[in-house]
């Protein structure tokens, strides 16, 4: 008995929406015995990370508080990756919105104005396209790599950050921790719903995937973006420009990174920090693929990626886990997603080793001559 | 003499008996024999998608059959790889070849080989080998610094080497100009005569009868039949490669008028290192008559398709578009004055190929009214699919199918129809029938000079003399990256533009020894 792996005459769409939950469960069997092999108790790490994230409405909240900044950068992103144009940076432009919004939020300080709430979210995404505009920049002018570049900026970001709130922004109150003053409640993002903490980010991200879901399957500029994905050669053939496809792709992602980042900060935050991202930016990367790059499908990779987190936090407190299982579970999760996907344009396919015909002479030749 | 005849009294070399192989949407070979003896030359002729190349890739190892047995030599084997095919005295030439353009001729020869040997031992070998069947090439030269009639002889002398008893030539001529297709003959039949059999696959009719022993004749998958070529006319091979007439399309004379395409001394540096660089290309297009561009690939022909498409920008001035100049216009701008263009690779350029075709329509048809305020109309994108596959009878599931779904001529026919209901004012088309059944070939002929008769100027650029002999009002040659004298195809004959074909426009547009048909000449 054998297998070969056979390609599919047509990628299979069952697959394709398969493969997530496939890749769901592999984690979760791996998980299973790897806390078995550690000498937990399976079950309850799995109550834990699955299960008591959605026990309550405050936990339910804090699900969809986490979720608003990972479906926000899945979005932009996935618009980018549908047209091959890798920008790995979400994590840097959401920190620059922060960084712009926050500035604004300082500046206004303690005011009433009802411009502050407007202001700090303009700002947050117009810091977080700026950011984002550099390596389209670069790419367009110069033809560098944009994962490169994307990724260093992410650095940058933060360093502005953390020299930021050591320094020029730093509280004069606050015992020299590295963070600025709290936002006024005018600079403060209203709660969306009582006892918990979710905000009304979280309907920003929701009417945005809609946008991105009409943008990219009715209109002539998602469909460029889409033949620019698929057969590069087929947009130079139609006069799709390149340029224009890197510079959206790229602007469009630091928009929505950029407006993640000052929802963080003016919602569950408050003040600007040093460490205001547990990696969303990245995790984002793995969402816009469990979404299948779809503005709908990563809403759900979203609400997944945000359970991880959730659960990581809750093993670590309840059952001193280490913090690292959380990048663990979300590795995992990419791991076998990559590896389902294989069988989207592949199928396994069970073959008889040498099929040996036997040998009899061959008299049946209708011969030339 | 009928080496047939001679051949009969030794045992066969190769015997295939019920080769099967499916794929998931296609079965490729469906119970095929075939023999042949030693010193014969056996021609397997079929349309593209006969099965030809699947069955070559089963002797040669690299396809495993379903079902079916292989004698070679009266013993039964199992293939599984080109080494141990190479090691049982069968040799292969791809169409394309596997060359490393910065290496030298020998270092891609050792590559190739099982065993270790030093170089000046293995340069005289190729030497002598390569003088003793009439292919001389330096071993020492640059591969890419070859044309590819000479790299082909590269991939001859490097099977050649390991002294073949069976050599596979895969459509060997549709990289040569008719003169080196005579060298290529001479040197096959001097192999055979050795003892060597081969194994000659082609859809060409005329070289089929001038070359070949016996014939194997494939049609979708199966062995239509059986016939020794030269007792045969194109015709009746024709019926049995394709299973029906061969319909003809005729080019009525028409005053063309006035000028659409003007080229100016174009001149264009290659992007790719081992590109060719456009010199002084100059011409003009009319109104109502199609310009044929005749030249083996890779002698300029990408990077003028390139450059007239706008995928390439060049000076304004040197491309002139209805008058007006466009050299640094891009694709879009170009399609907007009427431009329309159907690139010689079908699948990723011409089609997305996951997209449905009514997607596809969407690619270069946005203007129809298929996108207004920047939204998609899918209603008027649909329909424009729908008439484009009613009216070039595309064979297809519905206008959802996926462009990859479809056959090499089947997508052709779509694309060529998708450009042609653009209503351009100018068409370009590059390679219109390549890899496409002779069914499909006729109705993309017909639609071209269809085109014409209503006035739209036509520059076709195609490696198929026979084809640009029959749809031309004038013929140009593209060598080297030069452009020929233009020339009325009544007017001139294989010969002479198989002479430009290799870069010599100075010669005699005479009717010397070059002037005459050398494929006629050798039948």
């Amino acid at each position: 008995m054998m297998f070969v792996l056979e390609r599919r005459a047509n990628p299979s769409f069952r697959m394709a929406i398969a493969s997530p939950i496939l890749a769901a469960l592999g984690m979760m069997v791996t998980g299973f015995f790897l806390f078995s092999a550690l000498g937990k108790d399976p079950v309850e790490v799995f109550y834990l990370f699955f299960v008591k994230p959605l026990s309550s409405t405050y936990d339910i909240g804090e699900l969809l508080l986490k979720t608003t900044p990972l479906l926000l950068c899945g979005l932009g992103l996935a618009m980018g990756f549908r047209a091959n144009i890798w920008n790995i940076g979400a994590e840097g432009q959401l920190t620059m919105g922060a960084i712009a919004g926050g500035g604004v939020a300082l500046w206004f300080g303690d005011s009433d104005s009802m411009w502050a709430m407007p202001l700090m979210l303009l700002a947050g995404v117009l810091g977080g396209m700026i950011w984002a505009a550099i390596p389209a920049y670069l790419r367009t002018r110069f033809n560098t790599n944009e994962i490169l570049v994307t990724l260093m900026l992410v650095y940058i970001a933060q360093l502005a950050l953390s020299w930021l709130v050591h320094g020029p922004w730093r509280d004069p109150e606050g015992q020299n921790y590295p963070q600025s003053r709290g936002f006024g409640d005018a600079e403060t993002m209203s709660v969306l719903i009582d006892g918990t903490r979710v905000t009304w980010g979280i309907v920003y991200a929701l009417g945005l995937a809609l946008v991105a879901w009409v943008v990219s399957q009715k209109t002539i500029a998602g469909f460029r973006m889409q033949v620019a994905g698929m057969a590069p050669a087929a947009a130079a053939y139609a006069g799709f420009s390149e340029k224009r496809n890197i510079w959206i792709a790229l602007l469009v992602c630091g928009a929505t990174a950029g407006l993640a980042g000052i929802c963080e900060v003016a919602g569950p935050i408050g003040r600007l920090q040093q460490q205001i991202s547990p990696g969303y930016g990245f995790a984002a990367i793995i969402v816009a693929w469990i979404g299948r790059l779809h503005p709908i499908g990563v809403i759900f990779g979203a609400l997944l990626m945000s359970l991880l987190y959730l659960g990581g936090e809750a093993a670590q407190m309840g059952m001193s886990l280490p913090s690292a299982i959380t990048g663990l579970f979300q590795g995992l999760l990419l791991f076998y997603l990559l590896a389902a996907d294989l069988f989207i344009t592949f199928r396994l396919k069970r073959v008889r080793p040498a099929e040996r015909i036997d040998p009899k002479p061959v008299v049946t030749l209708k011969s030339a001559a | 003499m009928n080496p047939v005849g001679n051949a009969t009294d030794s045992k066969p070399r190769l015997v295939l008996t019920g080769i099967t192989k499916r794929y998931p949407s296609v079965v490729a070979n469906d119970d095929i024999s075939l023999s042949v003896r030693p010193g014969e030359i056996h021609a397997v002729l079929g349309e593209n998608g006969a099965g030809k190349s699947t069955l070559m890739k089963i002797i040669y190892g690299i396809t495993k059959p379903d079902a079916g047995t292989i004698l070679w030599n009266g013993q039964y084997e199992t293939i599984t790889t080109p080494s141990q095919a190479r090691r049982l005295g069968i040799g292969m030439v791809f169409q394309h070849f596997s060359l490393f353009e910065t290496l030298t001729v020998w270092e891609n020869i050792a590559l190739a080989l099982d065993e270790r040997v030093s170089s000046a031992k293995l340069a005289a070998q190729i030497t002598e080998v390569s003088e003793k069947y009439g292919l001389p090439i330096d071993p020492y030269r640059l591969v890419h610094s070859m044309s590819v009639g000479e790299r082909q002889r590269v991939e001859i002398v490097r099977c050649l080497l390991q002294e073949p008893k069976l050599l596979i030539m895969d459509e060997p001529t549709s990289v040569l100009t008719p003169q080196a297709v005579l060298v290529l003959f001479e040197t096959l039949r001097r192999l055979a005569s050795e003892g060597c059999s081969i194994l000659y696959i082609s859809h060409k009719l005329d070289e089929i009868r001038a070359l070949c022993d016996s014939a194997t004749v494939l049609r979708g998958g199966r062995v239509s039949g059986t016939a020794i070529p030269k007792n045969e006319t194109n015709e009746s091979l024709a019926r049995l490669m394709i299973g029906g007439e061969l319909a003809v399309c005729s080019l009525m004379p028409r005053q063309p008028e006035e000028v659409r395409l003007e080229l100016d001394h174009l001149s264009l540096p290659t992007a790719d290192p081992f590109g060719t660089t456009l010199k002084e290309i100059s011409l003009t297009v009319r109104s109502g008559e199609i310009l044929g561009i005749a030249g083996v690939s890779g002698n300029g022909q990408k990077e003028l398709m390139a450059a007239l498409s706008g995928e390439r920008l060049s000076t304004g001035p040197m491309i002139k578009l209805l008058g007006q100049p466009v050299g640094d216009l891009n694709p879009a701008k170009r399609r907007e004055l009427g431009l329309t263009f159907v690139p010689e690779e079908r699948l990723g350029r011409g089609a997305v190929p996951p997209m449905s075709l009514a997607y596809n329509a969407l690619l270069t048809g946005s203007r129809k009214g298929m996108v207004q305020n920047g939204m998609i109309y899918p209603t008027v994108m649909r329909s424009f699919a729908k008439k484009v596959i009613e009216r070039f009878k595309v064979k297809c599931g519905d206008e959802q199918s996926a462009a990859s779904s479809l056959s090499g001529g089947n997508l052709q026919k779509y694309i060529v129809g998708r450009e042609t209901m653009l209503e351009p004012k100018m068409m370009i088309v590059g390679q219109p029938t390549w890899g496409v059944d002779v069914g499909a070939a006729q109705l993309i002929r017909q639609a071209l000079i269809d085109l014409r008769d209503q006035g739209v100027a036509l520059l076709v650029i195609s490696e198929e003399l026979d084809e640009l002999f029959i749809i031309s009002d004038r013929l140009m040659v593209l060598a080297e990256g030069r452009l020929s004298p233009s020339v009325r195809p009544a007017e001139t004959s294989i010969g002479q533009i198989g002479t430009w074909m290799s870069g010599k426009f100075n010669e005699p547009a005479g009717r010397g020894a070059a002037g005459a048909d050398p494929l006629q000449e050798v039948a």
